[in-house]
């Protein structure tokens, strides 16, 4: 199976707190950058359906990354090479210059060119929470899409069965490739993806694989191309504009009660919601 | 302008989330209709009628019994287009998230999620939505003619119904598209609990990693005595103690209610994004410096394994 993971840099969001907005414009200096973890998730994803988990230095298909951003996102594609994507595509970009609309249309371009089975993207980049990538590309190329997977599991090149976190449960729906899976957060669980060409008993270590020293090297010698967004999309207008951004207010600071009893007194007397 | 609400149904009935929706459209200040769609819609489209909606639209046919994108958006899209509506909005909930944007690409129109404001100047309209784990409100203009909205449930209260009786007009079912063959609904495995919707509920128990297999027996006594529903944070849905659709933050459910409890949870970024907006927050948690403590109104420092029940206690005695 040839699978294509779209993989954003965001801000590192547990350095969020530190997040400066001055002039209503948000301002990312001196933040610490990191890949969007539901794209690492996907990335893992995409590597347990194409390798016999039980030997995964061998690819049972092909991985490639692609980001949108400028030279030094590079960084983020060699650390996926590094765990064991095949190769990566850089579309040089600013990100003030991208929304989610324009990112889908120029990756509708590179799924033409590069054909794969499936498309696996994060539900959602923890900078924008847009959460529409996946699904407007779906629409775009005219394909099935199987939105926030828990689980996944794969009937061959065909088709594979996703259990869709929904709010009020799982929803399973298969979907005959090619198709957009976007992934949610437990999707790299130790059982959560089973493909055909791993024993079913096997369990993964719970999470995303690290790359070791030797893959991160061997990365530096993996393919990776640079395009142009505007061959890829012409037709470059953003549908969305930000006019200004402001932080959120703050909650007045709270108190620290001593007992369960004053807790109860307080919400009775004071908050009067019991 | 003219709005069109596109409604979310559960075995044939309003989703309350259908409320928040409404109510955006109340905000914006604009006449709206609402669309109904599924398989056996008499009920639905009833509700939905006592909300003063121009009109109930309803989509009603076999081949839409299941609640899949690929068979919904060529019809909201057909209706948008049809109606000349310049703005289509759903709740933020699973099923608008996953909707909305196909509608969106097949209107050629910019898409602004998860919103948590509308400002309307002069027919010109901002919207205000969280990023960055709720860090940063950005005010974004969506600068195609059609525009499409996801509406927080947790931001836009549940609509009242008006009273009247809105028309009720069937719409005709667009061919499928080609990729709607290409996908089929095989169950849902709906959560059962007799306890209020996350998005719903006046009260939130929430528990987090530290309450460990003892999760439901800790906190079911709490939740039932208040008539809440229970939420958890992601590492407690992670390690198994909670299902996952119980989850409460940035990525889960986003909540507001009128009083959450946190407890044995840390209070990471990413949980603080789906509760900060609570009206009442209180922490439960052994660790002074937990980061939890900096938004609870109440904060109780002790072992939650004696808090709680000792709280059950002290509510039980009225
Ligand atoms: C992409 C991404 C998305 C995420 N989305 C979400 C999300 O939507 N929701 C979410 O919740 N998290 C989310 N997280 C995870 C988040 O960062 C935290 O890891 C998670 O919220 C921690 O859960 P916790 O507070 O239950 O566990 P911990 O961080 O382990 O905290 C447990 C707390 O319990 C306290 N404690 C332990 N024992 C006791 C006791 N006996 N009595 C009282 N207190 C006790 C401890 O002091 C500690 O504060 C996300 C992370 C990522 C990377």
């Amino acid at each position: 199976m040839k699978v294509l993971v779209p993989l954003k840099r965001v801000s590192d969001p547990d350095n969020a707190n530190k997040i400066k907005i001055a002039g209503g414009k948000v301002d990312t200096t001196g933040l610490e950058w990191k890949p969007n973890p539901f794209d690492e998730y996907a990335v893992e994803t995409a590597l347990r359906l194409t390798e016999n988990g039980t030997n995964p230095k061998k690819r049972e298909g092909e991985v490639i990354v692609v980001t949108f951003g400028p030279k030094e996102t590079e960084m983020t594609l060699r650390a996926a090479l590094a765990t064991g994507a095949d190769r990566a595509i850089r579309v040089d970009a600013k990100d003030e210059d991208l929304d989610g609309d324009l990112v889908a249309r120029a990756l509708k371009a590179i799924v033409e060119k590069e054909k794969p089975d499936l498309v696996l993207a994060g539900k959602q980049a923890v900078d924008g929470d847009s959460n529409q990538v996946g699904q407007l590309l779906a629409e775009y190329l005219g394909w099935p899409q199987a939105t926030f997977a828990g689980t996944i599991k794969s009937e061959g090149d065909k088709s594979l069965v996703v259990g869709r976190e929904v709010d009020g449960g799982t929803l399973n729906v298969r979907v005959h490739l090619p198709a957009v899976v976007t992934v949610d957060l437990r999707i790299v669980a130790p059982t959560s993806v089973t493909s055909i060409h791993t024993p079913p008993t096997h369990k993964y270590a719970d999470g995303v694989r690290f790359a070791a020293l030797m893959a991160i090297m061997a990365a530096k010698k993996k393919p990776l191309v640079e395009l142009k967004l505007a061959d890829l999309a012409p037709d470059a207008a953003l549908k969305i504009k930000y006019t200004g951004f402001e932080p959120p207010a703050a909650r007045k600071a709270g108190v620290k009660v001593k007992t369960v009893g004053e807790l109860v007194q307080k919400l009775k007397t004071e908050a009067k919601v019991i | 302008m003219n709005i069109l609400v596109i409604a979310e149904l559960h075995d044939g009935s309003l989703r309350k989330s259908t409320h928040s929706a409404i109510t955006f459209a109340r905000q914006v200040g604009a006449p709206f209709s609402i669309l109904v769609i599924g398989s056996g819609t008499q009920n639905a489209a009833t509700d939905a009628a006592a909300f003063g909606a121009q009109k109930i639209l309803v989509a009603d046919d076999a081949s839409l019994k299941d609640p899949l994108a690929e068979r919904y958006a060529p019809v909201v899209a057909q209706v948008a287009k049809a109606g000349g509506f310049d703005v289509v909005a759903v709740t933020a909930s699973s099923y608008g998230k996953d909707l909305a944007p196909r509608v969106a690409a097949k209107l050629g129109a910019g898409y602004a999620t998860d919103i948590s404001g509308v400002k309307n100047e002069g027919g010109k309209l901002t919207f205000k939505r969280p990023t960055y784990a709720g860090n940063a409100f950005g005010y974004a203009e969506v600068q195609t003619p059609v525009k499409l909205v996801s509406v927080r449930q947790s931001e836009f209260a549940a609509a009242e119904p008006s009273g009247g009786a809105s028309p009720v007009e069937k719409v005709a079912i667009p061919a499928a598209d080609p990729a709607a063959s290409r996908v089929e609904f095989i169950s849902l495995e709906a959560a059962k609990s007799e306890r209020p919707d996350l998005g719903e509920a006046r009260v939130i128990v929430s528990g987090g990693r530290a309450l460990k297999e003892r999760f439901a027996e800790v906190l079911d006594p709490l939740a039932n005595l208040l008539g809440a529903a229970v939420g958890a944070s992601r590492a407690a849905c992670d390690a198994g103690y909670a299902p996952p659709e119980l989850q409460v933050g940035q990525t889960g459910r986003v909540v507001a209610p009128q009083l959450y409890f946190a407890i044995g949870i840390s209070g990471a970024i990413q949980h603080l994004a789906g509760m900060k907006s609570s009206k009442n927050i209180v922490a439960i948690n052994k660790d002074p410096e937990a980061p939890i403590f900096q938004v609870a109104d109440y904060g109780l420092v002790q072992d939650l394994f004696t808090a709680v029940p000792e709280l059950i206690t002290e509510l039980k005695k009225g």
